[in-house]
């Protein structure tokens, strides 16, 4: 009680007036109550009282009320202080619910909630979200009563500054939109996705988040080093968003040039100017840098030489790209001159940050006698030539001697407005000659363990889209390659032999299949139509007296069939079921069908591949490569066709997303993929048969933006009921399977007449 | 008769020597050889022949070709005339009646049996046979044949022939170093040192994309157009995007990056 009597007499009321028992909140008591006092009304002073009051006497401990005494003045700074009625309704909200234990989370993320969103009306969708989200993860028992409490909130709230800081509130709501709706009967996965921990919970935040990110830009950054810079490095892109107490900086080594994965618009530029300004940094240290020997020089020394090589090659790629002055400007900070108190912080970051804005703005405002001189130093030594790394260097340790300070050896050092973000950790820029402890860290060999080999090709991860939502799920599919085993390739020429006739037939309507493009052919004795230039031609040398030429017809031919074909196997396990009346199994009849159309496809002459798939649940889909584009109708290929098995599922719209990759490649005029299958999509992880469908009728939408006509042969005799969702017109059901090996290089022939 | 005097030019056309070029087509001209001039588009090809044209004081007879040229179009053809036909000389036979320096511009786009025609001009023969004419020109000893082609832009469809190759000198040209482009753009428009630095350092941005999304890069033609725009009042700037990136590229990411290149340069 010795704290209570050290109040100030004003603030006696309110001590009273809270009425609380907890040792711990007395302490600080004073401290919140000066605080508030800056920000708050009377009114609002005594709301803020009435409201803490009621956080002690809810029954939750301390926490509560400590919380919100500590954090309700710099809130109410943001949000203004009539704010509080809707603050505290959705507190009571949450007290009422099985959800208190949550509120003191809650409570925790109103100062970032605050800083982030900056208006009223933010503040009030924040609250709908947030009660939104309680009402519908809060689980309930015959549905009246809601008895378990939300697994995912609580964790939810602790993610907040991590998510605000990368989302706007629509991104927020459609990230928990997302993990609610695919983790809402799973408390464990729903806690993985609201703390943040599991992968789809970050792909997601990947997409919905603000900025500008590097793999949208990589394009436009590759031909900007390029041109500019005449380079040309790998660009990797690191994330560091989800560590925010230490920011990675932007470095280059053997591999590639790294940068951040995201860039918010700031300080006037665009998230693009931003990239160019990092990568501006890092290509002239790459130009004009020349490492040097690091083993001499005490860490401050070094740091000193870091600032002014990083000065320096701005200062040449400013004399070479002017504009990029107005770029280095708005993103490098200016240190406020008597910010930092040499007395009680050292100030060796601040000094050189000073030093570094100097040498970029001649308009500068220090009076530090020092910065200047050295500044004229540094743009004398510029003027004369280019200067090296070792010159700085020289200009960097003197520095360091000048403005020598007692307090530099401070534990405390003055960071705020010493870190210039774009400028890469210059790593490259030190030659160790001892082993010492700081270069170990990097350009660590990875090493393969002996016997360790890579074997077939690794996953492709696709999306999945889905319905509900009507937004892709992303990475949602795994996706495997591997060449089809292989088997013997005489028994696909004895199915062959066995179509004879068949084939026969097949023969002649190739040899009537005419290409589309017409080519005019000139000179012609006879023809279709009479060639005007030639024929006056002609006629003058007839009148001259010497012999006419007489080829002065000319006709049309059509060349340059122009498909590239791509057909995708179904290889479920229901192709196993003998076909009806007939004595082979689908599997059998299809394999025919397919070599048939394999030998009329390479009579033809058009590019063509076949591929297998199936799937075991979204984490296993096998795409098995049977044919590939540049490979011939050879034994090589029959064999593996002949190896043909089924089982598992079938997961279409990965596949076709996967067998699109190769297709869309094939320099052709027209694409077609055909799509032979005896059933609607489906697999065992998925419950809600029409997702699957859903999914590959966008995955034939996402081929026709790409050219790529898709056209499903289908086997299922009940197929109507899906087959039309998901290919519209672009399909056939051949109800009598035994006449497959007929009806499918005809239906091939037709298509591509 | 054939009126030479406007086939001559008459006034000193400006010319940038790279190297040795004019020294070395001067003797390639004293022994009538065959001269090809390789290179990009808008590098100086044309200026180049032009400018030799006037320093031999020969008369000089261009020939665009295109794909459409037939050989009557470069030896010449009868006409339907009143009275029956009348023959009317080509450019090439014109060239080698009077004694001019004969330029096929552009070369490969002509058909293929079309070059052949130049064949029997090019070699030790130098003679023209007009076999529809029934007559066999020689050539005035002052004929000399020059073509160009760019390299730049070939399909495997369009090359030249070995046997037409062969039959040449050549000159391989390409776009000027950034110190002699700078002083040719600041003598062909009587700008600055600084501004021409400036739109050369933009052109040689460009040039850094060719096979990257460019099939070539920003001609020297294009960087005096924009000194020209620029000289005439314009915007540097703009003058810069109208004259230098949208000509070359409907790329949107190309299109970024070298807008970005012109604000880089002018601050």
């Amino acid at each position: 009680m010795m704290d209570i009597l050290s109040l100030p007499q004003e603030f006696e009321r309110y001590w009273q007036k809270l009425d609380c028992g907890f040792p711990r909140v007395a302490p600080i008591f004073a401290d919140c109550m000066r605080e508030a006092w800056t920000v708050l009304t009377n009114a609002g002073m005594d709301a803020y009282i009435d409201n803490a009051r009621y956080l002690g006497k809810m029954g939750r401990g301390a926490e509560p009320i400590l919380i919100f005494l500590e954090e309700w003045p710099s809130v109410a700074k943001s949000w203004g202080e009539d704010s509080l009625p809707e603050v505290m309704a959705t507190v009571k909200r949450m007290a009422k619910s099985p959800n208190s234990k949550a509120i003191v989370p809650f409570l925790q993320s109103l100062p970032t909630a605050a800083r982030r969103l900056h208006s009223q009306a933010q503040m009030s969708d924040y609250m709908v979200l947030v009660l939104d989200f309680m009402e519908r993860t809060t689980g309930s028992v015959h549905g009246i009563h809601q008895t378990f409490p939300s697994p995912g909130l609580p964790e939810f709230f602790k993610q907040i500054p991590v998510l605000l800081h990368q989302l706007a509130l629509v991104g927020l709501k459609n990230w928990i939109d997302y993990g609610i709706q695919f983790y809402n009967d799973h408390p464990d996965r729903q806690i993985e996705y609201f703390s943040l921990q599991s992968a789809d919970s970050r792909a997601v935040l990947q997409r919905e988040r603000h900025g500008t990110l590097l793999v949208d830009s990589e394009r436009k950054l590759d031909m900007y080093m390029r041109s500019l810079w005449d380079d040309d490095d790998l660009l990797i892109p690191y994330s560091g968003d989800f560590d925010e107490s230490r920011q990675p900086t932007p470095y280059y080594d053997k591999l590639g040039i790294r940068l951040p994965d995201v860039y918010q618009d700031d300080r006037g530029l665009s998230g693009l100017d931003r990239y160019r300004a990092a990568l501006a940094h890092i290509v002239a240290h790459r130009r004009w840098t020349r490492a040097i020997i690091a083993d001499n020089m005490s860490p401050s020394q070094r740091m000193a030489v870091e600032f002014l090589e990083d000065s320096r090659v701005e200062y040449l790629a400013m004399k070479e790209y002017p504009g990029l002055r107005r770029i280095f400007m708005a993103l490098h900070p200016a240190p406020v001159e008597d910010a930092c108190d040499y007395a009680l912080e050292s100030g060796v970051r601040h000094r050189l940050a000073m030093l570094s804005r100097a040498i970029l703005d001649s308009a500068h405002p220090y009076k530090n006698a020092q910065i200047i001189a050295f500044s004229a130093r540094f743009h004398d030594t510029m003027t004369q030539s280019d200067a090296s790394t070792q010159d700085m260097a020289d200009i960097a340790v003197s520095f360091v001697a000048r403005t020598r300070l007692q307090s530099d050896n401070l534990p405390k050092t003055h960071f705020t407005d010493t870190v210039i973000d774009y400028r890469d950790d210059n790593r490259q820029m030190w030659q160790f000659i001892e082993e010492g402890d700081e270069e170990e860290a990097f350009d660590e060999e990875r090493k393969i363990e002996p016997g360790e080999e890579l074997k077939g090709l690794p996953p492709r991860h696709y999306p999945e889209w889905d319905y509900n939502s009507q937004s892709y799920r992303p990475d949602w599919v795994s996706v495997y390659e591997s060449l089809h085993p292989r088997g013997n390739a005489a028994d696909i020429d004895r199915l062959l032999e066995k179509h004879a006739a068949l084939a026969k037939r097949l023969k002649k309507m190739l040899d009537l299949l005419k290409p589309q493009d017409k080519v005019r052919i000139r000179y012609q004795e006879e023809g279709s139509e009479l060639d005007l230039d030639v024929a006056l031609r002609s006629l003058i040398d007839y009148k001259g007296g010497s012999s006419p030429d007489l080829r002065i017809n000319m006709s049309h031919k059509t060349s340059g069939r122009n498909i590239a074909v791509t057909v995708l196997l179904d290889l479920s396990q229901s192709l196993n079921e003998k076909a009806a009346g007939s004595n082979q199994t689908i599997l059998e009849l299809s394999q025919e069908a397919v070599s048939l159309l394999a030998w009329a496809i390479e009579k033809l002459g058009d590019p063509f591949s076949i591929s297998g798939f199936h799937s075991n649940t979204r984490h296993d889909v096998r795409f098995m490569h049977i044919k590939g584009f540049s490979e011939h109708w050879d034994d090589e290929v029959k064999g593996r066709l002949a190896a043909m098995e089924a089982s598992y599922s079938t997961r279409m719209g990965a596949a076709m997303r996967h067998a699109s990759r190769y297709l869309e490649k094939q320099q052709a005029d027209k694409k077609l993929m055909l799509i032979l299958t005896d059933g609607e999509p489906a697999d065992i992880d998925s419950k809600d048969g029409r997702i699957l469908i859903e999914d590959a009728r966008q995955a034939v939408k996402e081929l026709d933006k790409a050219g790529i006509y898709a056209y499903c042969i289908n086997l299922d005799p009940k197929a109507d009921e899906y087959v039309k969702d998901i290919f519209g017109k672009q399909y056939t059901i051949i109800d009598k399977v035994a006449d497959l090996p007929a009806k499918l290089p005809q239906l091939f022939i037709s298509l591509t007449k | 008769m054939i009126n030479i005097d406007q086939y001559k030019v008459h006034q000193e056309p400006f010319y940038q020597a790279q190297g040795d070029e004019v020294a070395l087509y001067e003797a390639a001209y004293a022994a009538r050889l065959p001269v090809m001039v390789k290179g990009p588009t808008g590098c100086g090809k044309s200026r180049f022949v032009e400018y030799m044209a006037w320093k031999l004081n020969k008369p000089l007879i261009t020939v665009a070709c295109n794909e459409d040229m037939t050989a009557s179009d470069l030896v010449g053809r009868y006409l339907l005339d009143a009275n029956g036909t009348r023959w009317l000389d080509g450019p090439l036979t014109t060239a080698a009646r009077i004694g001019a320096i004969c330029y096929l511009d552009e070369i490969v786009e002509a058909r293929q049996d079309t070059t052949v025609v130049i064949h029997p001009l090019t070699d030790h023969r130098r003679t023209l046979p007009l076999d529809k004419k029934g007559e066999l020109i020689q050539a005035h000893p002052d004929f000399q044949l020059v073509i160009s082609y760019n390299p730049g832009y070939q399909s495997l469809l369009k090359d030249l022939k070995q046997s037409t190759k062969q039959r040449f000198t050549a000159f391989d040209f390409d776009y000027p170093t950034t110190a002699v482009e700078t002083e040719i753009l600041a003598k062909e428009t009587g700008m600055d040192r600084e501004l021409t630095a400036k739109l050369v350092k933009i052109g040689h941005a460009a040039r850094n994309l060719k096979g990257h999304g460019l099939d070539e890069g920003i001609s020297t033609r294009l960087l005096v157009y924009a000194a020209t725009l620029i000289k005439g009042g314009v915007e540097p700037k703009a003058a810069c995007r109208m004259a230098l990136v949208r000509p070359i590229t409907d790329d949107a990411d190309i299109r970024d990056t070298l807008d970005h290149a012109i604000d880089a340069v002018f601050a």
